[in-house]
């Protein structure tokens, strides 16, 4: 094609497949079974330890470890599953430098924690590998739940109600299962189809029918739902997007990160995945650095995430920002955008200098201008339909166990107000609901 | 720089450092190496009789257990004797002592327990030139089942006879090497000394299976989906032979016999409380078994460095400086009262003191809603637990609490005297003060 990471425009073709075969591989490869056995010893067995605490979904981390350490990894991995079924999607994509991690003794002492992340991998991995699950369902309840979502939450919530004899009917609006593990983290952190295997392996649980393109408020309501069901979750996650709000939004070559990213995950062939030479994203969260990383690795030959805050404010974490720096992107703090630039096409956009001290934004009246013939927005992601149903910030209001403010009907992950947006938060959120829907079913509630 | 050189028995060489009779020393290639690399002497494999030689088993011979990172820890093996023929063993032992007349070299003999077998044996070995014998009195493996090694090791009356026959026979120095494989080692060590030996060294290899196959139900190693069991070696049993060495020094029949120190000896401090415990030299295998011949330059340099430290010109400075501290439970001091204490400096919060001493301990430990560890003096009877299981060396340590303060826990005043057992009034038999 003879396009180079110089050639102007957005454009397929930057560097060779090679290269970009090279650039989307595992961000960490995997374990094996001897690093296994040496990441595993260095394990205290922490009393009551402080990465179990730290894990949204309290996995028993040292006893997994453990298990790692006297060659049963399948045990393990039943450890790491029993309170997080998605353990091998958050062994790859969750911060652990912010949860376990960051409070693992040694970390806390030495600056090298237990490779907490890895080990869950090939624990979790192992067991996938071979194609086993580890759980079978209860007796039938005669229940009906419907599940609307199939990203993490949606698919916690369905196989815990599932293993419980429940029968589970998910609602997906799109054409596959996974929701962001499918659509939005970057592509090096789950090669080779991972989070559609890690959705096959979890339907083995047996319970759960999927429907896909089925988007509440268009094909289903959930007034017919709770009709039709004896209890429903939702898990819909963010499907909108956050305007700029700057002048010229609307020019070509501007356009939400989290649509790159997803057609960057479901492309067939990157070579043939556009991308502009200099590329700008505007954002300060995980989106804003996958996009970036991700265009840099497709061979853009500057890209720049401009950020309005300073650098202890930003979403992404540190490790995330070193990622990002060390494949080469540029991160801009203190830079709110004021206009996208160009007649018709994007050429740049035109920023504020910001401070933040304080917490308080304030422009210092200086501006500056960065070329760009790409400006992706990763500003945040919004609810695209409440049902409804009370919210509170933006978000489906719930109590700790998932409730809404409509009996019979429960939400968790990114589209309930309480805890991250994390993928295993998600995972929790939609186990804890589980929990109090089959409570409830069954006569336990409160 | 602190003087290596060793003069056990009469036997000179520049650093006390032997290979022990085992795998590495079967062989002329090998024993040159050794002593190129630094080995001060080598006690040459176990010799048998003149005649068609012993087999070795042509499966796996050797077994291990494994610290972290398959840190070897132990070893175990079901290798015989030297396989190959008596001749070629002395011509090349005759050959390298020529060659290297500064190295001590050592004979290590196993043959039936009959006088003539013995009385064969020993011109020819003196023949070589070779600086002394080492009895064989220690396999546990093969050839114990004929009536040698440590069938003879575990028979007192045997390790007389037999030890007297060689001092009647040669002029050379005699070494007994003792089996761990015995109640008392204090007895093999008195008989050998009856007999007339030099010296002793121990230990031998144990008794041990040390792994057992889930698939086959066989033990490791394995021939044919079965297995014997084997001599067990390594860093795993120093402990053991430590206690053995001391009980020897310490015991009045036996103090002040010579004793080479076998038993795990890995790094220059394992060889150094060897010698500490009364041992004039030490023997190494497994440590050269696992990491090659270059180990002993650590040893030297560490040995010769800590020398320096403490102001050791010679070996003989400390050999046996350890032997007057090692004592009976009885003569512990009871009225010597510490406690242990948290650095929380150190403290990494892992909690595993917390976990040990509420689980399994006194339950002195207390841990609060932020992860601090700290002791309760009135519960801690300082079992050292807390210490053991700590991973940060250093971060708990046990005080001393001086003579007049309080033991919290008992509610006593420590005295500045010694009280043992021998005068407690709690025991039946006590001594009355006169």
């Amino acid at each position: 094609m003879g396009n180079s990471p110089h050639t102007d425009g957005i454009v397929a073709g930057r560097i060779s497949a090679d290269a970009v075969a090279d650039n989307f591989s595992d961000l960490h490869p995997p374990l094996d079974d001897h690093e296994a056995l040496v990441a595993a010893d260095r394990c205290y067995f922490c009393y009551d330890a402080p990465c179990q605490t730290a894990c949204p979904t309290s996995i028993d981390i040292p006893l997994f470890i453990r298990q790692i350490a006297t060659g049963t990894a399948e045990s393990a991995a039943e450890t790491i599953f029993e309170q997080n079924i998605l353990g091998g999607m958050c062994a790859r994509v969750c911060p652990t430098e912010t949860l376990c991690e960051e409070v693992c003794v040694r970390e806390v002492a030495e600056g090298k924690p237990v490779l907490i992340g890895q080990l869950q991998r090939y624990a979790t991995d192992k067991v996938m590998a071979q194609g086993k699950h580890p759980f079978t369902r209860a007796a039938p309840t005669g229940k009906s739940v419907a599940v609307v979502g199939a990203g993490p939450a949606g698919l916690s919530a369905a196989h815990r109600l599932a293993m419980l004899g429940h029968d589970v009917v998910m609602f997906d609006a799109r054409p596959k299962g996974g929701g962001l593990n499918e659509y939005g983290i970057a592509a090096y952190k789950s090669v080779e189809g991972f989070a559609q295997a890690e959705v096959d392996w979890l339907l083995q649980i047996g319970g759960i029918e999927i429907r896909y393109e089925q988007k509440l408020g268009e094909s289903i309501t959930l007034e017919t739902l709770q009709g039709q069901y004896d209890a429903v979750f939702l898990g819909v996650g963010l499907g909108g997007v956050n305007a700029l709000r700057a002048e010229g939004e609307d020019k070509e070559g501007v356009r939400d990160a989290v649509d790159f990213i997803a057609e960057l995950r479901q492309a067939d062939d990157l070579t043939k995945l556009p991308v502009g030479r200099r590329v700008v994203v505007i954002g300060g969260g995980m989106t804003a650095i996958d996009a970036a990383v991700q265009s840099k690795l497709l061979g853009a030959q500057d890209v720049t995430v401009a950020y309005r805050r300073d650098k202890s404010a930003m979403g992404a974490s540190e490790f995330e920002q070193v990622l990002a720096t060390s494949h080469g992107v540029r991160i801009e703090f203190n830079a709110q955008p004021v206009r996208v630039l160009g007649n018709g096409k994007v050429r740049g956009v035109e920023f504020a200098r910001t401070t933040s001290a304080g917490g308080e934004l304030t422009p210092t009246g200086e501006t500056f201008e960065i070329p760009a013939d790409q400006v992706f927005k990763a500003i945040g992601q919004t609810l695209t339909t409440d049902a409804g149903l009370t919210v509170e910030r933006g978000k489906i209001a719930v109590s700790e166990t998932g409730r809404t403010s409509v009996t019979g009907v429960w939400a968790g992950g990114d589209c309930a107000s309480g805890g991250d947006d994390l993928t295993v938060t998600a995972v929790a959120e939609g186990r804890d609901a589980a929990m109090d829907i089959h409570a409830t079913l069954m006569g336990k509630g409160a | 720089m602190a003087d290596l050189r060793s003069e056990f028995v009469g036997i000179k060489s520049p650093n006390p450092f032997w290979l022990a009779s085992a795998p590495p020393t079967d062989k002329e290639y090998n024993v040159r190496r050794a002593y190129e690399a630094g080995w001060g002497g080598v006690v040459w494999k176990t010799l048998g009789e003149e005649g068609p030689p012993v087999v070795n088993v042509n499966g796996p011979r050797y077994g291990a257990i494994f610290g972290a990172d398959r840190r070897l820890l132990g070893l175990n093996n079901i290798e015989l004797i030297t396989d190959r023929p008596l001749q070629q063993n002395l011509r090349e032992i005759k050959a390298v002592k020529r060659d290297y007349p500064d190295r001590a070299l050592v004979v290590s003999l196993m043959v039936p327990c009959e006088e003539e077998a013995w009385k064969a044996i020993l011109p020819v070995v003196e023949e070589t030139g070779a600086d002394g014998i080492e009895l064989n009195f220690g396999c546990p493996h093969g050839m114990a089942e004929r009536g040698m090694g440590s069938a003879v090791g575990q028979v007192p009356e045997y390790i007389e006879m037999v030890t007297r026959w060689c001092k009647q026979n040669t002029r050379m120095p005699v070494i007994v090497k003792l089996t761990p494989n015995i109640t008392d080692v204090r007895y093999p060590a008195q008989a050998a000394k009856r007999g007339g030996a030099d010296a002793v060294s121990l230990i031998n290899t144990i008794n041990s299976i040390t792994s057992v196959n889930l698939d086959s139900f066989a033990p490791e190693p394995t021939i044919d989906g079965k297995g014997s069991h084997g001599g067990y070696c390594g860093p795993a049993v120093k402990p053991i032979a430590m206690n053995m060495v001391a009980e020897i020094a310490r015991s009045p029949e036996t103090a002040g016999l010579p004793m080479s120190g076998i038993g795990g000896i890995t790094t220059w401090r394992d060889a150094a409380e060897f010698m500490s415990l009364g041992c004039g030299n030490v023997q190494v295998c497994t440590a050269a078994m696992t990491y090659g011949f270059k180990v002993v330059q650590e040893m030297i340099s560490g040995l010769g460095q800590w020398m320096d430290e403490k102001g050791h010109s010679s070996i003989d400075d400390f050999v046996g400086r350890a032997v007057p501290n090692v004592r009976d439970w009885q003569h512990l001091n009871l009225n010597h009262v510490t406690k242990a204490r948290i650095s929380q400096d150190d403290c990494i919060k892992c909690g595993r003191c917390y976990a040990a001493c509420e689980d399994t301990s006194h339950q002195a430990i207390s841990m609060s809603a932020d992860r601090v560890f700290e002791v309760m003096d009135d519960e801690c009877v300082a079992c050292n637990l807390c210490v053991n299981v700590c991973p940060v060396e250093g971060c708990i340590t046990m005080e001393t609490l001086e003579p007049g303060m309080v033991d919290e826990r008992t509610g006593q005043v420590v005295s500045g005297e010694h009280g043992d057992w021998t005068t407690h009034p709690n025991n039946p038999s006590v001594v009355a003060a006169e």
